[in-house]
């Protein structure tokens, strides 16, 4: 039998024949070139025949604690047991994160934390999305079986995710200046609330704007019939506002230094801000905005290799550790997993593991209008 | 081969690798932008294949994306102009000091070893509620409660400056230390006062490095989106922001295409006419 020389191993040899005087500079250059040219063609198909083959498994997520406790409690013992490395990715935002992988090489991004069902949707209208085997998963059994219905829907009663925690964008607010009585109050209606002109913050994303437009006027949220009324109610919080906050970090920011008193906000950065000995409240107004997040398997990943990373992601320590770093109550159901001391704490935490008190997106309604929507709230948020 | 032949042949051999990587890194992916600039983009989000000029025409005839483009050409203006203002004097400094010119070049080169959105964003531990000047000023006694000054449009353009000064300071101080000091001298001693010197032999001979400087930060300002995103409040949006969300958030990159394509004809117009009245050689100068 013939051994294989890798790339690496010829090019070595290479460069050792040209040390040694054995070959000329031209004759050097001129096939170092050749494995150049050679391996660019090939290494495109090749990506395929090496698929069958597999060494890594790449995942991209939030960084930061999250990623910390990725690393600690699945990545590490996934590569002890099976010998795949786990490459870890980050990302900003899931917009950016789409754009990233649709302008890659199938195969060249696998598992993704994703935020929403409405991305989940956006994927699989993509085509982007994979079909999982579930007999490979069996920590899904723990999972709390609403998160994983909400996804069957959408992909014909097949999974292309797991569900891993879940959370709320409620109202954040400083008690120095906002009250709680005034917050029950007002509820979203503080974030158009004139006497706070210059304070007011809120995430430049088009779907919460919405969100909260529909609650400032009086809306279902899944549901509108007066779009103008909630363009005007955005335009109203555009005029008051000091400025769109586009991450977690800039939502903290300008919280913990006191540049705004209220903004809407993700529960788990305001827990973690509460945690830090900020005096800031926060308050899931009725129908306020609840989301779940997913590890998405993207269509072209080894499935195999993937369905077990996602198991040991899913396994209780991992999601426990992970939701204790990351302040979001994780996807195992409190009515099958004991979830230790911390997460009963959490805002959003739901002790039946029904989630009948949180409003999620619907993606067909929201997807639907994205492309209309998204872009009007371009121009309105501009001045228009 | 003759030697004419070789030594012909010479020069494109030494380009070839830089005309590869232009080739390869700008023409080829232009062409990919002008070609997805007449795609459209479906309800889905996917890309539909096809001649359609329904991305040109909204870039050309919508009033919104004319208006922000204005917007940010004034404010890319404003932004050279007090960076002509500023960097001046500065430029002047230095090529009229002596013995620690070395220094001071060195000096205006340290900002670009520290990343450009970080010194961005070192504005807002300067002046926000609880920075650096509120701080102060609070302390003296000067104020009573922090004034907010972050998060409007002459922050973008307190941002840009800080980012494009060293551009225009360079260029300028190339152009003042070529100048033979002796005309000023003549000047001088043929009754001219020093300021009158100045405005009659120093600055009109430096004009073309101010130029340069002027069309680097106009360029380069009026292509920036960190500065308005980091320091902008709702409204101060600059066009190349309008890129960044057809081409991100609404997944929309025919549009996004299109609008950049838009932006590089506008600036590629400016350089064309500074090529044609001051040409290229002093803006080469300035970036060596």
């Amino acid at each position: 039998m013939t051994d294989k020389m890798d790339t690496t191993t010829r090019l070595e040899r290479l460069r050792e024949r040209y040390m040694n005087g054995d070959l000329d500079r031209r004759g050097f250059l001129g096939l170092i070139g050749a494995a150049g040219l050679a391996y660019g063609v090939h290494t495109p198909f090749a990506r395929h025949a090496l698929a069958a083959n597999v060494s890594q498994v790449r995942f991209d997520g939030w960084g930061g604690v999250v990623s910390e406790a990725f690393r600690e409690y699945a990545f590490d013992p996934y590569t002890k047991q099976t010998g795949i490395e786990v490459v870890d990715g980050t990302f900003g935002g899931g917009d950016e994160y789409l754009s990233r992988v649709k302008a890659s090489q199938t195969g060249e991004y696998n598992i993704a934390h994703l935020s929403g069902v409405f991305d989940y949707a956006r994927y699989h209208n993509l085509g982007l999305s994979s079909e999982l085997n579930e007999a490979n998963i069996p920590n899904l059994k723990y999972v709390i079986p609403k998160l994983v219905d909400v996804f069957r829907a959408v992909t014909d009663g097949k999974l292309s995710c797991v569900p891993y925690d879940y959370g709320t964008t409620g109202i954040a607010y400083n008690r120095k200046h906002i009250s709680d009585d005034e917050m029950k109050e007002k509820g979203a209606k503080i974030l158009i609330d004139e006497r706070l002109k210059d304070k007011i913050s809120g995430w430049g994303d088009w779907r919460t704007r919405i969100w909260f437009g529909a609650l400032q006027t009086g809306q279902d949220p899944n549901n509108a019939s007066d779009m103008d009324a909630i363009w005007d109610a955005i335009r109203a919080h555009r005029d008051l506002s000091l400025k769109y906050w586009g991450s977690g970090a800039e939502l903290m920011s300008l919280l913990a230094e006191e540049e705004i008193y209220v903004t809407e906000g993700w529960s788990g950065r305001i827990y973690a801000l509460q945690e830090q000995g900020h005096d800031i409240g926060y308050m899931d107004p009725p129908n306020g905005y609840g989301w779940q997040e997913c590890l998405f398997v993207i269509k072209g990943s080894p499935m195999e290799p993937c369905e077990e990373l996602l198991n040991f992601m899913l396994a209780p320590e991992t999601s426990i550790a992970v939701a204790e770093g990351q302040n979001y109550p994780p996807a195992l159901d409190p009515q099958k997993v004991d979830l230790g001391d911390k997460i009963p704490t959490l805002p959003a935490f739901d002790p039946t593991g029904k989630l009948a008190g949180l409003t999620f997106a619907d993606p067909q309604y929201w997807n639907s209008n994205e492309a209309d929507w998204s872009k009007t709230f371009g121009r309105v948020q501009k001045g228009y | 081969m003759s030697v004419e032949a070789r030594e012909a042949r010479q020069p494109w051999i030494l380009l070839s690798p830089a005309l590869t990587a232009v080739g390869l890194l700008l023409f080829v992916p232009l062409i990919f932008i002008v070609v997805y600039s007449f795609w459209l983009r479906t309800a889905s989000g996917a890309d539909q294949v096809g001649f359609f000029l329904d991305n040109w025409q909204e870039a050309l005839t919508d009033r919104f994306y004319r208006d922000i483009l204005l917007s940010t050409l004034r404010i890319a203006a404003i932004t050279t102009l007090v960076c002509a203002l500023m960097g001046y004097p500065a430029a002047y400094f230095i090529a009229r000091s002596r013995g620690n010119k070395a220094i001071l070049l060195l000096l205006l080169m340290l900002p670009f070893w520290i990343s450009y959105i970080i010194r961005t964003m070192s504005w807002i531990n300067i002046l926000g509620v609880s920075g650096a000047l509120n701080t102060a000023l609070m302390w003296t006694g000067l104020i009573s409660e922090p004034i907010q000054m972050l998060y409007n449009e002459p922050t973008v353009i307190l941002g840009l400056v800080h980012f494009l000064l060293p551009f225009m300071i360079l260029n300028v101080y190339v152009s003042l230390d070529g100048i033979d000091q002796t005309l000023e001298e003549a000047a001088t001693s043929l009754g001219a006062n020093r300021w009158e010197a100045f405005l009659q032999v120093t600055l009109p001979l430096s004009l073309p490095g101010l130029a340069a400087g002027g069309l680097l930060c106009f360029v380069l300002g009026a292509g920036t989106y960190i500065t308005p995103l980091v320091l902008g409040g709702p409204s101060d949006a600059m066009f190349a922001n309008l890129v960044f969300e057809a081409i991100i958030t609404q997944l929309n990159w025919p549009l996004g295409s299109a609008l950049s394509l838009m932006l590089l004809a506008v600036l590629g117009l400016l350089v064309a006419i500074y090529n044609r009245y001051l040409g290229m050689a002093q803006l080469m100068k300035g970036l060596g």
